[in-house]
């Protein structure tokens, strides 16, 4: 997928990689390195996003980060499953360690009113019972509507609730980007 | 009181006058036209009252389902003049006191005439004969014996109740159906029935049936009545038997000659009824069977069932559907709008033909000077959605119901007497 | 409104019920086995015919989804005093259930029902008509024994299934011939000729193929075997042969099972052990009997989600209806 006419570019393909690259780095300082850590990608997109961070915190300690990472669908947890059309669940991956006393690190692509990451919580709280749960998103774009914030941001992109914030990602949409366009439109 | 009917197309013909006085035609240039009530009867057919061989008018026993009267006022609103009441009663009609309460309520009715059927066996059981004899000399005069809803699948005393029947000059009216090939059936058996899993109803459980009775009535020397033909198999059996020789008659109900076993799919138990409803093969054999006299007349077999009878699962339901309203509709469609019969022909198969099977006087020179006054005027070119209230009968169990047919019946007389005004029912003396 | 009353859909559907069936499959490896997907609905189970492993399993699907779960049996109710179909139906419906799974020995209750009472219903087996769960559960467990872990997004396709037994009284047989072929399988029907249904060649929907012969498609070497309940007390000696007949010709025996090389075997169960199959065949490596068992809770969870999750569900479940 392209990007839209009448759409703008807030963040290219190296924006994109300069901030996940940040963002792996925040989370060894904040954990004091690499133990028990575990990365749960929300599908579709922060599975992707959670895959390339763990790309990084292998590169960057040396330690493999395959068996670390995952998917945690929040579908059966949405607040909303009642006034949308079905929709359908994709896998949830949690690494063999599985995720008692870790340091699980929830990975969005947009954090917006909160609601995907409080299914997120429930979700990983029927999974088991990490020692910390930390947040990870591309871009927060504010309006919150629970008490609940990222602690690891690529971008704060202050938005109207009228315009769409698009992630693209190229194992999804063929290209990285991140865009901006009136709701009007 | 004479009533001058100007302009019909009698029996689909060039128009022309009719006059009613008394209880039968008379020369409409010898009449008083000025003391004649005139209907002008222009662009409508004129036919003879129709005559149903076969409907379940319910009474006694069935009352919430339906009623002599209320049979009547179904029949006059569907043209019929004379309706044979089929002998599925409760108690059965197999004794004299019960067909002459069911002619006796019909001449309470009026609106038509009522001819009680007899059955062949004692309560439709099928194990020994009903009392023949004392059922045809009855006050309800009985000339028709049928077990129908049950077959008389004993050949023995099939061979026994044709035989009284030849000396009756009575006609026993079968209803072809061998209960060992028909357990738990409730649609017809084809691929149909096996994709839906339900029980299925061999097309060759009709025409066995038949074609063993049509030697047995060969063998009797009597008449035969075969009722509800519904399969194509069956056509073929009823033609070598009347290429033979063999003194058998053939009826076909309405919905056989237009709706077919995809209607079940719905599991809708309107659609139910025995026999049940075929393909459009047999659909198509019927029709060209009724066109070329292998199959004599058209009856009803109008079935009323109280609502709690249908509102269930299809295999838990009960069999039949209500007729009388839609009957000559129905055989416009299948018949006369796809240019298989003319109106002279629907009068043959519905009211000359019928009455002669059932021994009923005054239908053998339809809408002739002298002739009893059974009239009908349709207007052919009327169409209309079936609906609940278009139903006159008590109950509403129609297959039509939601679909367009041609025709209105406007007018009917019966023995002179006017019972159907614009399609309203006449319940007082009007004009008498 | 939607319902699940056929299996006769299209092939993206059944796929992507079987799909959703897998992510509903994970629960079973949970500690916490509950999701709250149908918080707050109520799902009755109105069986009006005996049935305890069909019901069971509704019942623990339903429940693993959060739906407040309610059975209702045909047996004692007022359903067995006379009251019409129709009339517990709206009963039922008047209570305020947001959906209902009807079993029943009459073809087409279920979809009468649904007809008639504004909810959502799922055909738990009608008569001799359908058993779609069934049916999905016997494709969900022999997908995954075809494509182990990768099964996700695949069919059937020239997956060569032998459906044997009572084929002409069988729904599960009804439900399989539709679902298996949309998957791309190819379906023979084995049965005693009696036993299959009329006609069951031509243009019928069933329109798979039949042989009365086991042993001649064994000799084709089937990659799944499907042996279905025999109920020879039916019409006993008339429709049905005697057991030792039916063993003769229709058994799966050690001396068949030996034949049949290296097929899945399926049975919708309860077993007739030394009937339909031999305690050997039962208890082979061969046999996904109890993972077919397992499926049914998951597929379950799958159709229940798919009807009840949403207030404005997208398309209609199950094509024809």
């Amino acid at each position: 997928m392209t990007q839209r006419a009448g759409a703008r570019t807030v963040l290219g393909p190296d924006e994109i990689g300069r901030a996940l690259t940040r963002i792996a780095h925040e989370i060894l300082e904040a954990n004091h390195g690499a133990d028990d850590l575990v990365l749960l990608g929300i599908p579709t997109r922060g599975v992707h996003l959670a895959q390339r961070l763990a790309d990084r915190l292998a590169d960057i300690t040396g330690i493999g980060f395959a068996d670390r990472v995952g998917a945690l669908d929040v579908t059966m947890h949405r607040d909303d499953l009642r006034g949308r059309p079905t929709r359908a669940p994709q896998p949830t991956r949690v690494p063999a360690a599985g995720v008692d006393d870790r340091v699980v690190v929830l990975v969005d692509d947009v954090l917006y009113s909160g609601r995907t990451i409080r299914a997120a919580l429930d979700a990983l709280a029927d999974l088991g019972r990490p020692r910390v749960v930390r947040l990870a998103a591309l871009v927060d774009r504010g309006h919150r509507e629970l008490p609940i914030r990222a602690d690891f941001v690529g971008k704060n992109l202050p938005s109207a609730r009228s315009e769409h914030v698009r992630i693209l990602l190229d194992e999804v949409d063929g290209a990285d980007a991140v865009t901006i366009e009136d709701g009007a439109a | 009181m004479t009533t001058l009917l100007t302009g019909a197309a009698v029996l689909g013909g060039e128009p022309r006058d009719l006059a009613i006085e008394g209880d039968a035609l008379v020369d409409p240039s010898a009449i008083d036209r000025d003391r004649a009530e005139v209907i002008d009867a222009s662009g409508l057919i004129a036919l003879p009252g129709l005559v149903d061989l076969h409907a379940h008018l319910r009474q006694p026993g069935g009352e919430q389902a339906e009623t002599v009267a209320s049979g009547v006022r179904a029949a006059a609103a569907g043209g019929f003049t004379c309706v044979f009441a089929m002998a599925n009663t409760n108690p059965v009609a197999d004794t004299p006191a019960v067909v002459e309460q069911v002619h006796r309520l019909g001449l309470e009715a009026g609106l038509a005439t009522v001819r009680p059927i007899g059955a062949v066996t004692v309560g439709l059981a099928g194990e020994r004969l009903a009392d023949m004899t004392m059922l045809a000399r009855s006050a309800a005069r009985v000339t028709v014996f049928s077990d129908d809803g049950h077959c008389v699948h004993d050949a023995e005393l099939m061979r026994r109740a044709l035989e009284h029947a030849a000396a009756l000059d009575a006609v026993v009216a079968q209803h072809a159906q061998d209960p060992a090939l028909t357990r738990g059936a409730v649609m017809h058996e084809g691929p149909l029935s096996a994709e839906l899993g339900l029980g299925g109803w061999p097309s060759v459980a009709e025409a066995s049936i038949v074609a063993r009775d049509a030697m047995l009535a060969e063998l009797a020397g009597a008449r035969l009545h075969v009722c509800h033909v519904s399969t194509a198999e069956t056509v073929e059996v009823v033609r070598a038997a009347k290429a033979r020789g063999v003194r058998i008659t053939a009826e076909v109900a309405p919905h056989h000659l237009l709706l077919t076993e995809d209607l079940v799919r719905s599991y809708d138990a309107r659609f139910k009824v025995n026999p049940p409803l075929r393909t459009d093969a047999d659909v198509r054999a019927l029709r060209e069977a009724l066109a070329d006299g292998t199959i004599d007349i058209v009856a009803t077999d109008h079935a009323p069932h109280a609502p709690e009878a249908k509102l269930t699962a299809f295999a838990d339901a009960a069999f039949g559907m209500v007729g009388l309203e839609t009957a000559l509709s129905v055989v416009q469609m299948a018949m006369v709008e796809t240019g298989l019969m003319d109106w002279a022909g629907v009068a043959r198969a519905m009211s000359t033909t019928p009455a002669a099977i059932g021994r009923e006087p005054g239908y053998d020179a339809p809408l002739e000077v002298g002739a009893s006054a059974h009239v009908v005027l349709v207007d052919p070119a009327a169409r209309a959605v079936v609906e609940e209230r278009h139903l006159r009968g008590r109950s509403a169990n129609s297959p039509y119901l939601g679909r367009e047919l041609p025709g209105r019946v406007l007018h009917v007389w019966h023995a002179g007497r006017r019972t159907l005004a614009d399609g309203r029912i006449v319940t007082e003396e009007v004009g008498r | 409104m939607r319902h699940l009353l056929t299996a006769s859909m299209p092939r993206d559907e059944a796929i992507g019920l079987l799909d959703l069936a897998e992510d509903m499959h994970q629960i079973q490896d949970r500690e916490l086995k509950k999701l709250p997907a149908l918080r707050g609905r109520t799902v009755v189970n109105l069986f009006f015919e005996d049935s305890t492993r069909t019901r069971s399993s509704f019942e623990i699907a339903g429940k693993w989804l959060s739906a407040d779960v309610i059975n209702v049996s045909g047996k004692g109710s007022s359903v067995s005093k006379g009251e019409s179909l129709r009339d517990t139906g709206l009963t039922i419906a008047a209570m305020g259930v947001d959906g209902v799974v009807v079993r029943s020995g009459a073809s087409g209750a279920p979809a009468l029902l649904a007809d008639w009472i504004g909810r959502p219903v799922v055909n738990a087996g009608d008569g001799t008509h359908e058993h779609p769960t069934q049916a999905l559960l016997d494709a969900f467990a022999l997908r995954r024994r075809i494509h182990g872990g990768a099964a996700r997004g695949k069919a059937l396709d020239g997956v060569r299934v032998a459906i044997v037994g009572d084929i002409a009284h069988s729904r599960v047989a009804r439900s399989n011939a539709l679902l298996l072929p949309a998957l791309g399988a190819e379906v023979t029907l084995v049965g005693p000729p009696p036993l299959l249904p009329p006609a069951a060649a031509d243009g019928s929907r069933l329109g798979v193929r039949a042989e009365p012969s086991l042993d001649r498609v064994i000799d084709e070497r089937p990659d799944a075997l499907m042996l279905l309940r025999v109920q020879l007390e039916r019409q006993a000696g008339k429709v049905a042969p005697s057991a030792a007949e039916y063993i003769t010709g229709w058994s799966l025996t050690d001396e068949r099972l030996a034949r049949l090389g290296d097929a899945h075997l399926l049975h919708p169960g309860p077993m007739n052990r030394g009937l339909e199959l031999s305690s050997r065949a039962a208890d082979s490596d061969r046999s996904a009997i109890l993972e077919q068992v397992t499926a049914g809770v998951s597929v379950r969870m799958a159709v229940l989600y798919s009807l009840l999750a949403s207030d404005h569900p997208s398309a209609e479940l199950g094509g024809a209806r």
